[in-house]
This record gives C-alpha cells, sequence and structure tokens, in this order.
C-alpha cells in the first residue's frame, strides 16, 4: 500500500509540473511576437521586423491554415493574410481586432528564367505540367478566379495540365525550382525574391484578380500593445520599404 | 520485485505520463466532433477518393517492397562480406531522413532534371506528378521498416534447420523457400505491418516529389493537411479513419506474430 500511495504522490507532483510548467513563463514583456503570416511574406517580414527593431517569430504557410490553427486557438498574436476575406472572417467570429489592409501584389505565371512560355496561350500548350494552389489558399483561389474569366476554349486546355495543388505559394514556387513544373500560378513578389531563377509573365489585366493583403491583432494576444505597433508599423514608412523591397505594393488609397 | 517503493513509484509515473502523453491526442480525435458529424464527412467524394488512393499505393509499395527487400535481407542476414555496415547503414539511412529531404533527394534523382531524368524520360516513364511517383515516394521511406525487420528475422533461424536442409541436399533457392520463409514469417508480417503503417503515414516526400492533386497524387495525409484549412471536421473524420487503419494494422501485426510463431514452435 505504501508503494501504491507514493506511486500516486509522484504521478500528482509529475503531472502538476507539467501543468505548471506549461501554463507559465509565455506572457512575459519583451517576449518576441508571435506572428503567422501567408507564406508570401517569408522574405518581406523578417526584413520589416529587423528594419524596424521588433522582435518576432514567425510562422509561414498557407493563409487558410494559418486561420484554422488561429481557431483552434493557437496562441498567435498577430495574423497577417494573402487575402483580406480570411481576417474579415476572423473579425466576425469576434476572434481579431479590427483588419487592415497594408500590401497589395499580384497573380503572375512564374517560369524558369530559360522558359519558352511566353504567354498565358502558351499555359494551354499539351505537356505543360502547371502547379496552383488548392482551392482554399489564397494563391489558388485568385488562379481560380483568373481561369473563371478566360473562355472556355483555353480554360479547359489549361485547367487539364494543372498537375498538382500545392497548400502555399513557396511550395509552387519550389515545384519550379527543381525542375518538376513548367509553370505555376504565383504572386509577383514570389518571383521578385527568386529574379536570378525565375521570370514572370503578367497577365492580361482583364484577368488580374485584385490581390490585398489584410492585417490583424488577435484577442488572445498575450501583448496586444506590441502586437498593434507591428501592425500599424506595417503601414508606416519603414513598413512600406520593406515590403516593396520584397516586390509588394502600397494598398490603394493608403 | 521488491525494489524500493521510491523507484518503483517513479516508474509508474514515468509510464503514466507516457502513456498520458501518447494516447490523449489520439482519443481526441475521435472526441473533437460528433460520430455522426465523423461520418457524414467520410461520405464525401474526395475523402473517399483519398482513402482509396492510399489504399491503392500503400499496397503496390508494399509488393515492391516485398519483392526486393526479401531477397536483400536474406542475403544481408547470411552473408559477412567487406562493407556490409556500411551497405546495411545505407539501406537504414530513410529512416532518420527528414520526409521532405527524402522528396528533394528523389526529384534529383528522379526528376525530370534528375540524373535519371532524362533515362527515365526517353523510356517514357513520369513520376513526378503522377501515381507511380506516390509509390516511388512511399517505397523509398518505407522499405527500411521491413528490410531491417526481415534482416533480423532471418538472422534469428537456428542455424541448425538451415543446416540440416543443406545436409539433405537442398539448394540454398530451396532452403531460402522452404525452411528461410516460413520460419522466419513472424518477424516478415511484422515488419510488412511496420512499413504499410509507415507508407500509409508519408505526407512530405510525397507532396514534394509526387505533389498534391486529387484522384491521382492526394493520398489521405495531404487530403487531411489540405482540408485543415477549409473543412476542420473532413479533416479530423480522416484522420480518424487513419488512426483506425493503424491500430488494426499494428494489432493484426501482433496477433499474427504471435499465432505463427506458436504454430511453428508446435511443428518443430
Amino acid at each position: 500500500m505504501k508503494a501504491v500511495r507514493a506511486s500516486a504522490a509522484v504521478l500528482a507532483l509529475t503531472l502538476l509540473c507539467l501543468v505548471g510548467c506549461g501554463a507559465s513563463g509565455s506572457d512575459e514583456v519583451g517576449d518576441p511576437l508571435t506572428v503567422s503570416a501567408a507564406a508570401s511574406l517569408t522574405d518581406a517580414f523578417p526584413a520589416y521586423a529587423e528594419s524596424s527593431n521588433m522582435s518576432a517569430r514567425f510562422s509561414f504557410a498557407g493563409s487558410d491554415e494559418l486561420a484554422a490553427q488561429i481557431r483552434q486557438g493557437a496562441p498567435v498574436d498577430v495574423f497577417a493574410a494573402a487575402n483580406s476575406q480570411l481576417p474579415d472572417d476572423l473579425y466576425a467570429e469576434g476572434l481579431v481586432e479590427r483588419p487592415v489592409v497594408f500590401a497589395t501584389n499580384s497573380l503572375v505565371i512564374a517560369v524558369p528564367s530559360d522558359s519558352e512560355i511566353q504567354s498565358l496561350e502558351d499555359l494551354a500548350e499539351p505537356g505543360i505540367d502547371l502547379v496552383t494552389g488548392t482551392e482554399d489558399v489564397p494563391f489558388g483561389s485568385y488562379t481560380r478566379e483568373t481561369l473563371d474569366r478566360l473562355p472556355t476554349a483555353l480554360r479547359e486546355p489549361i485547367l487539364a495540365n494543372v498537375r498538382s495543388e500545392e497548400s502555399d505559394v513557396k511550395a509552387a514556387v519550389g515545384k519550379l525550382t527543381q525542375g518538376a513544373a513548367d509553370a505555376a500560378f504565383t504572386y509577383s513578389s514570389d518571383v521578385a525574391v527568386a529574379a536570378d531563377r525565375l521570370r514572370a509573365i503578367r497577365l492580361p489585366k482583364e484577368y488580374r484578380p485584385d490581390v490585398a493583403y489584410g492585417v490583424v491583432v488577435v484577442k488572445g494576444s498575450g501583448d496586444l500593445e506590441s502586437a498593434r505597433s507591428f501592425v500599424v508599423g506595417l503601414t508606416s514608412a519603414t513598413g512600406r520599404s520593406a515590403l516593396r523591397i520584397a516586390g509588394f505594393k502600397a494598398p490603394p488609397g493608403g | 520485485m521488491n525494489g524500493s517503493p521510491w523507484f518503483r513509484a517513479v516508474l509508474v509515473a514515468a509510464l503514466a505520463v507516457t502513456l498520458l502523453f501518447l494516447t490523449l491526442p489520439v482519443v481526441a480525435i475521435f472526441v473533437d466532433i460528433p460520430p455522426a458529424d465523423l461520418l457524414a464527412s467520410l461520405g464525401e467524394e474526395g475523402a473517399v477518393e483519398a482513402l482509396k488512393l492510399s489504399l491503392q499505393t500503400t499496397v503496390a509499395a508494399l509488393l515492391i517492397i516485398l519483392a526486393f527487400g526479401t531477397p536483400a535481407a536474406w542475403l544481408l542476414a547470411t552473408r559477412r562480406f567487406r562493407g556490409r555496415t556500411v551497405l546495411v547503414t545505407l539501406i537504414e539511412l530513410p529512416l532518420v531522413l527528414p520526409p521532405a529531404v527524402a522528396g528533394i533527394a528523389l526529384l534529383a534523382a528522379l526528376g525530370p532534371g534528375g540524373i535519371l531524368g532524362g533515362l527515365l524520360d526517353s523510356l517514357g516513364i513520369r513520376l513526378v506528378f503522377e501515381t507511380a511517383g506516390v509509390v516511388v515516394a512511399l517505397t523509398f521511406v518505407a522499405s527500411p521498416f521491413y528490410i531491417r525487420q526481415a534482416q533480423s528475422a532471418f538472422e534469428a533461424i537456428d542455424p541448425t534447420l538451415l543446416q540440416a536442409s543443406r545436409t539433405l541436399g537442398a539448394g540454398e533457392a530451396r532452403t531460402f523457400g522452404r525452411i528461410a520463409l516460413p520460419a522466419a514469417r513472424a518477424g516478415l508480417l511484422s515488419g510488412t505491418a511496420l512499413a504499410w503503417g509507415r507508407a500509409l503515414g508519408e505526407f512530405g516526400a510525397t507532396l514534394v516529389f509526387a505533389g498534391s492533386f486529387r484522384g491521382i497524387t492526394q493520398t489521405a495525409p495531404l487530403a487531411i493537411v489540405e482540408r485543415f484549412g477549409s473543412d476542420f471536421n473532413s479533416a479530423i473524420a480522416l484522420s480518424a479513419v487513419l488512426v483506425v487503419a493503424s491500430i488494426v494494422i499494428l494489432l493484426s501485426a501482433k496477433y499474427l506474430s504471435t499465432s505463427v510463431g506458436r504454430g511453428r514452435d508446435a511443428r518443430i
């Protein structure tokens, strides 16, 4: 019996420790911010954080996955998406503060620098391996928006060439740089930061979707003040400059 | 077991924490959404398609692994030669290789721009973005799980059995087929199960090497990640199926290996 009681005591202590250790230590001032951001911001955000002297930890992935994590209660301070829809949805659900549009981007056709592909029409050629995004990740839904506007005779053969639907835009870029695919729909900023290997083909104006990036402070943030200054800073001169260098544009009227 | 009660308490506590840590997430999958919603999400066409593709590709990969892995493991188990340790290490490497690295390595070897890319292309073989590419990725990551187990199963065979077979005039091929394979059956089966489990859960190498496209390359784990962002219930439902499949594979491996083992003891 003694042994059993002792075991129980140790078990209880261990569990207490586990619970205790998990709860403490997180919300201290001076901890880096946790920023969940669209994969397309992989180059822009660390540069921005550095130039504005903010310490942040970044998690880059498809915006839809990051939003799902926040819905599941992930301890995130700031969320930046490659559209304004996801931040608006989270705002409507009461999970985040009011969204701010901080940048725009454009959807382009990315091809390896030495590719013979020159136009949207070339993507319809048989044998072209085309990569796009899933339905839910922003770059995938922008691509669908573009394809939906094309005449059927062009849309159908292009759709038939889609060989993979990636969960974030950087994975699509990877398929290109590794030589697995011939072309991918990505953002112009993705090509800008890989200009040594990739070339962007602009879409005709009538097929170009509006790509606006929304950012929000997550309500559960342990450091609302820093989170808010991170968001505000994105539209300051420092933020604008870091974003512009990484291939983004300022929102209209901003 | 009259050890000090304190030490025993520590052992029990360690086991309890381990058990809680390892089982809680799995249990949570089934608690998270009501069973009715779980079943409804599974009725969706895309989910069924992903599960079917997972079944087809893992079975194809297993057949390849068994066909090449069994004789290879027999050779490694029965011969001692220079460089054998290096060879075994190379074969085991995918065990510890990060799956994304495996995918990039496969691209560098078998992708369109890879070292064998030109050869495959001239033979008209395409792997990237094809179901065949998924099978290649699964075979790559799961092989060592089977080969390791098979090798130790062959090594564990009572050498007098093999000697007797040879003394009675059987050649190596006959000894391998008639004596070694049945005697090592338990180990081979559990190796098969382990490899199957690994292949069923494969994610990173498949995504990087073969891509993700419904019905062609999107296996169940890839479908789960795709759904995670949009349809959490569906992601959980598919996860639940994989958990059940994993449990069934593990249990049947344990059951088969023990019952086969007992049968063998009875005969000898």
